[in-house]
């Protein structure tokens, strides 16, 4: 065959590669349902919901803070009135009530502690020695009702008061007092980002994907199949191969599309829900190379799902059948995810990186914890590529063969 | 010869060689196919040929428990040949489960003979299918349109997937709109168009490229009279064009009134290939197919 030949075939197959993309475009972006419930929606999902779960969570502490907290304390000792009283605690009488009756508050949620010291604490305290004493210490009783946050705030509050009284009774050191105004935490902001965003994206980024890539290709090859469209394509003289490009080029494309709304939703809205005020979260500690980096492990990973899944639907029989099918898959992709959880860091050893999926969850563990090896990223890069042409030819096959294509 | 002279031996020798090395240089590829057709005493050119066409599909226990049988296989085609020649409607004519469908589906490239082969326009369907269906328009009931896009859309798409430029495109878009009258609904979404416009779409959409082979698989079946009545009118319209077409049904008046010949396909089998006029004989085509089908099967139940 000559070069022209060959060119020309070559630029045939690149124009029904593009003709079949180009259908899978019109038939997702033409329908406004599937452009707002897969590529809007999600995003905004997650960032409604992971900002209203932080400001949920901060707004409970705010007002356990604001709110005051009902306290009984019966034979309050002169040894610890400044301390409590200093708490923002609402100290009540309970004199003309009786113990039972103020346990019966705490329980019905009236009160929110009940601290009951032993008569003459202090002088108990001061006569107790640790080392000879045959009887037990002076025991304080604190009935608190652990259904409610309020009590459950005060009791701690409560106990830690009299754990640093007792220390300060035999106070020998310190340790990190804080009066020199030294900052003992050395991690950076990046770095406590990094931690979070290291265990937790990857696996959230794996779904996120899943989700956006079974949202489109089922649809797309199972529903063709269930629909008897695809039969349509076949007679024509399109190469199986060129079909089977096309499909997961534009599925990718729709469902990275997918994913970085997930993602961008998630970015904006995870330092909301780890409380950025108070854990030092920030996502903009990230620079453009590593969203570049991110971007490129995104997408070899979402057309590595989007051919399995693709894979898999051309085996069913129907959409609900290929749905069906896909669970497990989904499970074991759940199940890479989670790695990222585990161990110390983005493994080193460069055999691991050939795994597809595990190499795109470690990678972005790296990228994230800005511990990132770029021949790890390279290796996830080029061996995702060659898994995706592998299944590109499982999928080529699987149109090639009447079993698949026409079993009813 | 054994009397003749050195010099005569030498001529005669001569001669036949000669004759042999003109026969060889006047030998014709398509030659590769003894039968020929002839239509008013005139040869017709073979463009369709079927040799030996096989194949068995392996049962599912579904399909066992269905057919009551506890064979795991079934004969779909068993050996099927037959010629269509340029510018004629060839009818396929049997029974359901015949194997009309099955030898169809072959030609069209859509399944793979077990054995043999099918030739159109001289290329193999085992060797080069994509250079099949180039050539040819395939249609039957199961081919279903993407119900999201109009009329329109997908016959751009489908051009596109045939390689038809766009002059070409749209000056046959025009042509054939108008001629259906899709340009009315060109675009309305296929879901919105009832089963007789539906229709219309996929007769239209079979032939963007403009094939000279048409195969269309039962194309009126389970059509209301008035859409059945559109396909029989577009395939005379084929015909009067010239197109080569093969069609299968069961549907005898439409076989009466569009093909020049047809094949009785029975269990798998062809029991008749012949001119309409040879087969009938004058008579009913339909008295005349069980006639045959109860020589060939037995009595039907």
């Amino acid at each position: 065959m000559s070069n022209r030949e060959n060119k020309a075939g070559r630029q045939s197959r690149s124009r029904n590669i593009w003709a079949v993309a180009k259908k899978e475009f019109a038939r997702f972006f033409r329908d406004p349902k599937m452009v707002f419930g897969t590529l809007l929606l999600p995003g905004l999902l997650i960032y409604v919901m992971y900002s209203i779960m932080g400001d949920g969570i901060m707004n409970q502490f705010v007002s356990e803070e604001t709110e005051p907290v009902s306290v009984y304390v019966e034979n309050e000792p002169a040894s610890l009135k400044e301390a409590i009283g200093s708490l923002s605690f609402q100290l009540l009488s309970g004199e003309d009530k009786t113990s039972e009756e103020l346990k019966q508050e705490v329980q019905e949620k009236d009160a929110d502690l009940y601290v009951v010291f032993p008569e003459n604490f202090d002088g108990q305290v001061e006569a107790y020695d640790s080392q000879t004493a045959a009887e037990p210490a002076p025991n304080v009783e604190i009935y608190y009702n652990s259904a409610s946050p309020a009590s459950q705030t005060a009791y701690q509050t409560m106990t830690e008061v009299l754990d640093q009284y007792e220390s300060h009774l035999a106070n020998k050191f310190d340790v990190n007092n804080g009066q020199s105004g030294n900052v003992y935490d050395m991690a950076t902001k990046e770095d406590v980002t990094g931690q979070v965003f290291s265990m937790l994206l990857p696996m959230l980024m794996m779904i996120f994907l899943f989700t956006g890539c079974m949202a489109v290709a089922p649809e797309s090859i199972a529903g063709e199949k269930e629909r008897g469209t695809i039969a349509t394509l076949l007679v024509t003289p399109i190469r199986r191969s060129d079909l089977a490009i096309g499909k997961v080029l534009s599925l990718s494309v729709i469902s990275l599309l997918s994913g970085v709304s997930s993602f961008l939703g998630t970015m904006l809205s995870l330092p909301k829900l780890m409380g950025a005020s108070s854990s030092g979260m920030d996502a903009s500690v990230y620079q453009i190379s590593d969203y570049v980096l991110l971007l490129a492990v995104i997408l070899v990973s979402v057309l590595i799902i989007v051919s399995l899944i693709s894979i898999v639907s051309a085996y069913s029989r129907s959409v609900k059948e290929a749905n069906t099918a896909i669970v497990p898959l989904m499970v074991v992709v759940m199940f890479i995810g989670i790695t990222s959880m585990f161990g110390n860091g983005a493994p080193e050893n460069p055999l691991l990186y050939c795994i597809p999926l595990y190499n795109s969850v470690q990678s972005m563990n790296g990228i994230f914890s800005f511990q990132y090896n770029p021949v790890h990223i390279g290796i996830t890069l080029l061996s995702n590529l060659i898994w995706t042409g592998i299944l590109i030819y499982v999928i080529t096959r699987m149109f090639n063969s009447e079993k698949v294509m026409f079993s009813k | 010869m054994s009397r003749m002279d050195p010099v005569g031996k030498m001529m005669y020798s001569l001669g036949i060689s000669m004759r042999g090395i003109l026969y060889f240089y006047m030998w014709e590829p398509e030659e590769i196919f003894p039968e020929k057709g002839t239509k008013g005493g005139k040869r017709m050119e073979e463009i369709l040929r079927v040799e030996n066409l096989r194949k068995t599909f392996v049962l599912s226990k579904k399909q066992q428990r269905l057919e009551k049988t506890k064979e795991k296989t079934r004969k779909a085609v068993d050996g099927i040949s037959f010629a269509s020649y340029r510018g004629e409607v060839f009818g396929l004519l049997g029974p359901n489960g015949a194997g009309k469908t099955t030898t169809l589906r072959m030609l069209a490239t859509l399944i793979r003979p077990d054995e043999g082969d099918a030739f159109i326009e001289g290329i193999s369907v085992r060797q080069d299918p994509a250079g099949v269906r180039e050539r040819i328009g395939f249609l039957t009931s199961e081919l279903k349109l993407e119900e999201f896009f109009t009329p329109n859309y997908l016959f751009d798409f489908f051009s596109e997937l045939h390689n038809v430029d766009p002059e070409t495109r749209d000056r046959r878009k025009k042509e054939l709109f108008s001629k259906f009258g899709v340009d009315e609904f060109a675009e309305v979404k296929v879901a919105d168009l009832s089963t007789g416009m539906k229709q219309k779409v996929s007769l239209v959409i079979s032939i963007v490229h403009d094939p000279d082979i048409i195969i269309f698989d039962e194309p009126t079946n389970g059509l209301d009279v008035l859409t059945a009545r559109v396909v029989t009118d577009f395939l005379l319209d084929l015909k009067k064009e010239g197109k080569s077409i093969l069609v299968s049904t069961h549907i005898f008046s439409l076989v009466e009134k569009i093909c020049d010949r047809i094949g009785i396909i029975i269990n798998g089998k062809m029991v008749l290939c012949d001119t309409l006029e040879n087969v009938t004989k004058g008579g009913s085509l339909e008295d005349r197919f069980f006639e045959i089908y109860r020589e060939t099967a037995g009595e039907w139940k």
